[in-house]
């Protein structure tokens, strides 16, 4: 096989990818400190489109990357309030908070434009490749992977960092003990309503983020339904990935290729009409969750967080 | 001095009436807020949505009820779907794709309508052969949907969450391809859609676009309100949501119980689809995922999963949906504003909850 193929298979796939790694790795740190998030696509498509309104009318992706994760964090701190202080069902929560930001977003895409103008068809400031010296003259490999956009390279950082922070240090275990047992970790003097806001909105911020690399990065503008259901394959990715950041990226490289595939057999002239390539994700997506699920209980190890999705009551109740 | 979270007993009268009242209240109020920052004036804008979805005194003086029609034209699908994801929801069955059961539903109608004279040469060309055939074939493909992420749950314990969200997409892309390639009509002139059906596929009409689907979904709801209250299986149902670890002790078949209820909330989901092709499109063509199913589940969460509740609510949020057209097509509003106050209201339920279940006493 020539590097030439891999080399463009890895870069569709990064460019597809590099948003599912962010709503994954927001969302894992969510579900770790016992907190089901489902707005993830809800929250991702608002990320999207405030992202791409802030970068379009400040002419900066910094902005719109900056009002993007502000945007995520205020939606799911919403979501925290409800679920952690007001002990709603975090499902039902969850799904309101995508229902709300799908119809949010459709509406906000039809205002935000110059005068209250939409935002569909616009073109705003985008991302741009930055190669990295040295590592991206290495062959087709070399450029396909650090011939990107910062976006790209911030995941590159974000990723590692996570990892050693959920498993290395002391705010790690503390985030852990949060979503196994937040009785022990209350008795053991842990703030558990606090850790679990905080990484309810520190997820939040990052599936915002995943929202504006999408409409900032890999299909620059705004377009209804952006997002196409990326939010929850985050949210199956979450589950493929054992709650752990480094897997998270092997899966979203494997939806990312799973485009490169789609692309290649319609530059090919595939006679397989454009529609039914587009359902590939979505029953990979099936599939891939059948085997995880199949291989964890055969393993017995269970890989969810104990108390995930469980309210924490601190107080006695009569 | 601290404040003490308190399980209520049982929640006073005036609290049940208030709490759903009030969560309305404040997500109309978020919309407004939402209405003035784009630079309309809410009372104009929400005056302007209630004349679109019930009429004006004016209209009903000369015998014109075009608004209330299409109001419950729109309640019907959401009538169907919200008893669907409604069943479901009650053994903690999170149905997430009744929009994919409903397109699925509407797709083997139309097949039924569009081939069934060619394939049993002789079957009479009558509403009484083609409507039922067409209903049990909506029924059986959104059954069908339903019951491969209710398999995977019973008997792999697959979070049926996630399979039965991306089967939406499968379904809606399958149904996309038929439309505009597979089954597109060689005769119209290029449009996408598929060829009318004949007269004996049409679901009768009432006054304006209302059929008699909407029997259809009162009958459906009488059905449900049967099972779920007045049967065991409905007991049992209820049992496996409310405590799983307990219905099982009480030698309640799970997965049995998981597949025959998404049975249920498919087929009903996939009866939606029939009636919108065979009362509306007349032929399998754009708008049968609008979102009816999505819609349908903050329909049946409001609704408390009653059956009769959903009747109301759907009926609510279809005057909702309506108004937000009219506003999209009067004042140039987006339409989407009646998606993101439905979403509002189930936040304000959700939150609203708290004060039905729990007392927040101060004690020194």
């Amino acid at each position: 096989m020539d590097f030439a193929l891999i080399a463009s298979i890895v870069s569709i796939a990064l460019a597809a990818g590099t948003s599912l790694v962010y709503a994954t790795v927001g969302e894992i740190l969510t579900e770790r400190a016992g907190i089901l998030n489902l707005g993830v696509e809800g929250i991702m498509i608002m990320g999207a489109v405030t992202g791409f309104a802030a970068a379009f009318h400040t002419e900066s992706v910094f902005w719109g990357v900056i009002v993007a994760m502000l945007v995520g964090a205020m939606m799911a701190s919403i979501h925290a309030f409800v679920t952690i202080t007001l002990l709603a069902d975090q499902v039902v929560s969850g799904l309101a908070m995508t229902l709300l930001g799908t119809g949010l977003a459709s509406f906000l895409g039809q205002r935000l434009g110059t005068d209250g103008a939409p935002l569909v068809g616009q073109i705003g400031p985008r991302f741009e490749r930055m190669a990295v010296p040295v590592l991206s003259e290495l062959g087709s490999i070399g450029d396909s992977v650090f011939n990107r956009d910062i976006l790209t390279y911030l995941m590159y950082i974000l990723v590692p960092i996570v990892w050693v922070f959920i498993y290395k240090l002391r705010a790690g275990l503390v985030l852990r003990s949060v979503g196994e047992n937040p009785q022990a970790s209350d008795a053991m003097g842990v703030d558990v309503f606090r850790v679990r806001y905080a990484y309810t909105i520190v997820g939040g911020m990052l599936v915002g983020l995943g929202g504006a690399h999408l409409s900032l990065s890999y299909t620059p503008g705004w377009t209804e339904n952006i997002t196409g259901g990326r939010g929850w394959i985050a949210v199956a990715l979450v589950i493929f990935a054992t709650w752990d950041p480094i897997r998270s990226v092997a899966g979203a490289l494997l939806f990312g290729g799973v485009n490169a595939i789609q692309f290649r057999l319609q530059a090919a002239g595939t006679t397989i009409p454009a529609s039914l390539l587009n359902m590939l994700p979505y029953i990979l997506t099936i599939v891939v969750l059948v085997i995880v699920t199949w291989f964890e209980s055969l393993s017995k190890r269970v890989g969810a967080p104990a108390a995930l999705g469980i309210p924490y009551v601190r107080e006695e109740r009569v | 001095m601290r404040i003490v979270i308190e399980n209520r007993i049982d929640a006073p009268r005036v609290i049940v009436v208030l709490v759903p009242i009030a969560s309305v209240a404040m997500a109309l109020v978020f919309g407004g807020i939402l209405m003035s920052i784009v630079g309309a004036d809410p009372i104009e804008t929400y005056a302007a949505m209630a004349e679109g979805a019930f009429g004006s005194p004016e209209q009903w003086k000369v015998g014109q009820y075009y608004s209330i029609t299409e109001t419950l034209v729109k309640a019907i699908p959401l009538m169907l779907t919200g008893l669907a994801v409604g069943v479901a929801f009650r053994m903690l069955f999170w149905n997430i794709g009744a929009e994919g059961q409903l397109v699925l539903g509407g797709v083997s109608a139309s097949a039924v309508a569009l081939w069934m004279g060619d394939l049993i040469p002789g079957i009479p060309d009558s509403a009484w052969v083609y409507l039922p055939m067409m209903a049990i074939a909506g029924i059986i493909a959104g059954g069908i949907w339903a019951v491969v992420p209710a398999l995977l749950k019973a008997y792999l314990k697959v979070n049926e969450i996630i399979t039965t969200l991306m089967l939406n997409y499968v379904a809606i892309l399958w149904y996309q391809y038929l439309f505009n390639v597979a089954w597109k009509d060689p005769a119209g002139y290029g449009f996408p859609g598929s060829a009318k059906f004949g007269e004996c596929c049409k679901i009768a009409r009432i006054s304006g676009r209302l059929h008699w689907g909407l029997a259809v979904a009162f009958i459906s709801a009488l059905i449900m309100w049967i099972i779920l209250d007045k049967t065991k299986w409905g007991y049992q149902i209820r049992l496996i949501g409310e405590n799983v670890s307990a219905a099982r002790y009480a030698g309640i078949n799970i997965g049995k119980n998981i597949v025959g209820v998404m049975l249920l909330s498919g087929g009903l989901a996939g009866l939606a689809g029939m009636v919108e092709v065979a009362g509306i499109s007349h032929s399998l063509q754009e708008g049968l995922n609008v979102g009816y199913g999505f819609t349908a589940i903050i329909i049946s969460w409001l609704a408390r999963l009653n059956p009769w509740g959903i009747v109301l609510v759907a009926n609510m949020f279809a005057a909702i949906l309506v108004g937000g057209d009219q506003i999209q097509m009067t004042m140039g509003l987006p339409g989407s504003v009646a998606h993101v106050l439905q979403g509002a209201m189930l936040f304000c339920v959700l939150g609203g909850e708290f004060f039905q279940r729990y007392r927040l006493t101060v004690k020194r």
